[in-house]
């Protein structure tokens, strides 16, 4: 059933938390694919379940509380569910890294940086300590680190914001991955240094022809760098398009109301928004979701159907799919 | 790095002498000295003898002089001689140290080599049953006082083998050796055990919810290289701290432990020092004791610097 051209494929994926207040899905159904070498952003608000999308991807999610409990992912064919701990710590770290949100907190304080990628090299490859510390300098140096060699014996508290993120992509590319999840890579980082490690991970991924799944909530992010969008809300896919078609059209109500959320820059002469648009309300809560669009609640747009039934995921021609029953209009009435 | 050491060891030298008035005034306050002891067994007191006692031991003199007679002895390796046995402090001192070194050294190797994997375990199966007991019995550790427990023992050997366990002072085989130190070491090390184990475990705990705790898992590192090499790593700071912190209560643990298992080491012998208020032994004998205190804090100091890179580097 495999399709070879896909690095990875995932059927609705479903993990749960279970908590004092109730079991909550925050990862309801989910399926997609990437292919060798793509971007594909997963967009949406704190809380909508992309992180955990991506902690799944590593079968990382922390257990307990929370647990997959349903779907596949496969990954060159392999499918990830059905390894063991033994063969998944194989996977991660060689066919699939990682890099995460906050590079001031991510690498171990107490270890020197380059002992941080050996670990990593090492790991997965069975060569001489020698030899990895060089493939650690020369990841340094690919990520564009000034005197990679020093760098490496220092400790990441010596290193700015921006320097260890650049470290924690040299030691998720340093075994050459087919796949890259970037989980808000850059959202830690000043504005400028933003551009730079964007610019930077795509020029890698290109590079090494890596597949990637980049996070985020900023669709300013994923315009630049994406081929395909998906937008989550509540734990549930709610729309799916090639960043073309998302920008020129988007389909549902939420993917509207985001793209209002970007502040626009006034032109020269015409006086500032007074106001930044935002989207009224807030996530609802994952362990008492409506029964239902969870959107419903902060929809303009909403009818009574919408409270009554989830609306199913439908195609609007080439590939783009939105979970609304009133998507026809949406582009009317905004 | 060099300015840290330097810092420490100054600190560690105004402690000292800090510690040395404290010792010397406390002696002075305990009311009655060695020669209203040794008349009061007597009877009869002429108050003549009594002065002129007095004055030969150096006791009447201001309480400065007598300082000062006292610690720059001291600094010179001088002790003095000891009130009650007319022999040289040093004498009387140095022959007791290897013995309570000795349990000191195996009491502290227990706490840790049994404390921290035991903590250790106990914070990565947080929650289960196994975890539940370990914190029982640390609890049970805690409150237990260690000649308490000393005595426990005393009793269940010779109810179980009909005798109990004697200081056998000149062992022939190592076996001997540590058999005859285990027991009392085990005794008070309990205590320490018990302690460093519920640091270990919250400390643990805290690090294992660190963001490069994930990152380490993320690159496909196993359990245990997790669990020890990354987040023991970190959270073994806070551990040395309790365990330089318990190097003072250890010796004060071993004060009654040697008492109930009649081991003629330092302790036993500062306590009946300070009953004849044998001034030498007892001023002497704490003193050393505060500087192997403060020396073990200032190897926790020194410990932190090896462990930790941010403080290495924040000169």
């Amino acid at each position: 059933m495999t399709d070879k051209s896909h690095l990875l494929e995932v059927k609705n994926l479903k993990t749960v938390f279970f908590t004092n207040s109730g079991l909550f899905k925050a990862v309801d159904d989910l399926s997609f694919t990437v292919k060798r070498g793509e971007t594909l952003a997963i967009v949406g608000e704190s809380g909508c379940g992309k992180s955990v999308t991506a902690l799944s991807l590593m079968r990382l999610v922390p257990d307990p509380p929370g647990r997959i409990v349903g779907g596949s992912i496969s990954l060159e064919g392999t499918d990830l569910l059905a390894l063991d701990e033994a063969e998944m710590r194989a996977v991660r770290g060689n066919r699939i890294s990682m890099i995460f949100q906050e590079p001031m907190t991510s690498l171990n304080p107490v270890m020197r940086i380059g002992d941080q990628i050996v670990e990593a090299v090492r790991l997965h490859r069975n060569i001489p300590a020698k030899e990895a510390r060089n493939i650690a300098v020369e990841m340094l140096r690919l990520v564009r680190i000034p005197e990679p060699a020093r760098r490496a014996k220092e400790y990441p508290h010596q290193l700015s914001g921006g320097m260890r993120q650049r470290a924690m992509i040299a030691m998720a590319l340093a075994c050459r991955p087919v796949l890259l999840i970037a989980d808000e890579p850059t959202t830690a980082l000043d504005v400028t240094i933003q551009a730079q490690i964007l610019a930077l991970i795509l020029d890698l991924q290109k590079e090494l022809g890596t597949g990637l799944v980049l996070i985020t909530h900023d669709l300013g992010v994923v315009a630049q760098t994406a081929q395909r969008v998906i937008v989550m809300y509540a734990g549930r896919k709610v729309e799916e398009a090639s960043v073309e078609a998302l920008f020129a059209a988007p389909k549902h109500p939420y993917t509207r109301g985001l793209m209002a959320s970007i502040p626009a820059v006034p032109a020269s002469g015409v006086p500032a928004q007074a106001r930044l648009n935002e989207i009224p309300g807030t996530v609802p809560s994952l362990v008492r979701l409506p029964k239902g669009c969870a959107f419903a609640p902060r929809c303009k747009l909403a009818i009574k159907r919408c409270e009554a039934e989830y609306p199913p995921l439908a195609d609007w021609g080439g590939g783009h799919l939105a979970a609304c029953w009133r998507a026809a209009e949406v582009a009317e009435v905004a | 790095m060099f300015a840290y050491l330097v810092r420490r060891l100054f600190l560690m030298l105004v402690t000292l002498f800090g510690i040395s008035i404290v010792i010397f005034l406390l002696l002075r306050i305990v009311p009655g000295n060695i020669v209203d002891i040794l008349f009061a067994a007597a009877g009869y007191v002429d108050p003549a003898d009594k002065a002129n006692l007095e004055k030969e031991l150096g006791i009447d003199q201001p309480l400065i002089v007598q300082y000062w007679h006292w610690i720059s002895g001291f600094l010179r390796g001088d002790f003095g001689y000891s009130y009650v046995s007319e022999k040289p402090a040093l004498q009387e001192i140095l022959p007791r140290i290897p013995i309570t070194a000795r349990l000191a050294g195996l009491a502290l190797l227990f706490s840790v080599s049994i404390g921290i994997p035991l903590g250790v375990i106990s914070a990565v199966k947080q929650g289960t049953r196994l975890d539940y007991a370990l914190r029982v019995v640390s609890l049970s550790g805690l409150s237990l006082p260690s000649f308490w427990l000393g005595l426990l023992i005393l009793t269940a050997s010779v109810a179980m083998f009909g005798q109990m366990p004697i200081f056998n002072p000149n062992p022939q085989t190592w076996l001997e050796a540590f058999a005859t130190y285990a027991v009392p070491a085990a005794a008070v090390g309990f205590r320490s055990a018990a302690l460093t184990m519920r640091i270990t475990r919250s400390s643990m705990l805290e690090v294992l919810r660190q963001d490069y705790i994930r990152t380490a898992r993320a690159k496909g590192a196993s359990d245990a290289a997790v669990n020890y090499q990354h987040a023991l790593k970190n959270a073994i700071l806070p551990v040395i701290t309790v365990i330089g912190i318990e190097a003072a209560f250890l010796i004060g643990g071993l004060i009654v432990t040697e008492t109930v298992f009649n081991i003629p080491g330092v302790a036993r012998f500062l306590v009946e020092a300070i009953r004849w208020r044998d001034y030498p032994i007892v001023q002497n004998l704490v003193m050393l004791i505060a500087v192997v205190v403060v020396s073990a804090n200032f190897i926790v100091d020194m410990l932190y610097a090896v462990f930790d890179p941010r403080i290495r580097y924040t000169d």
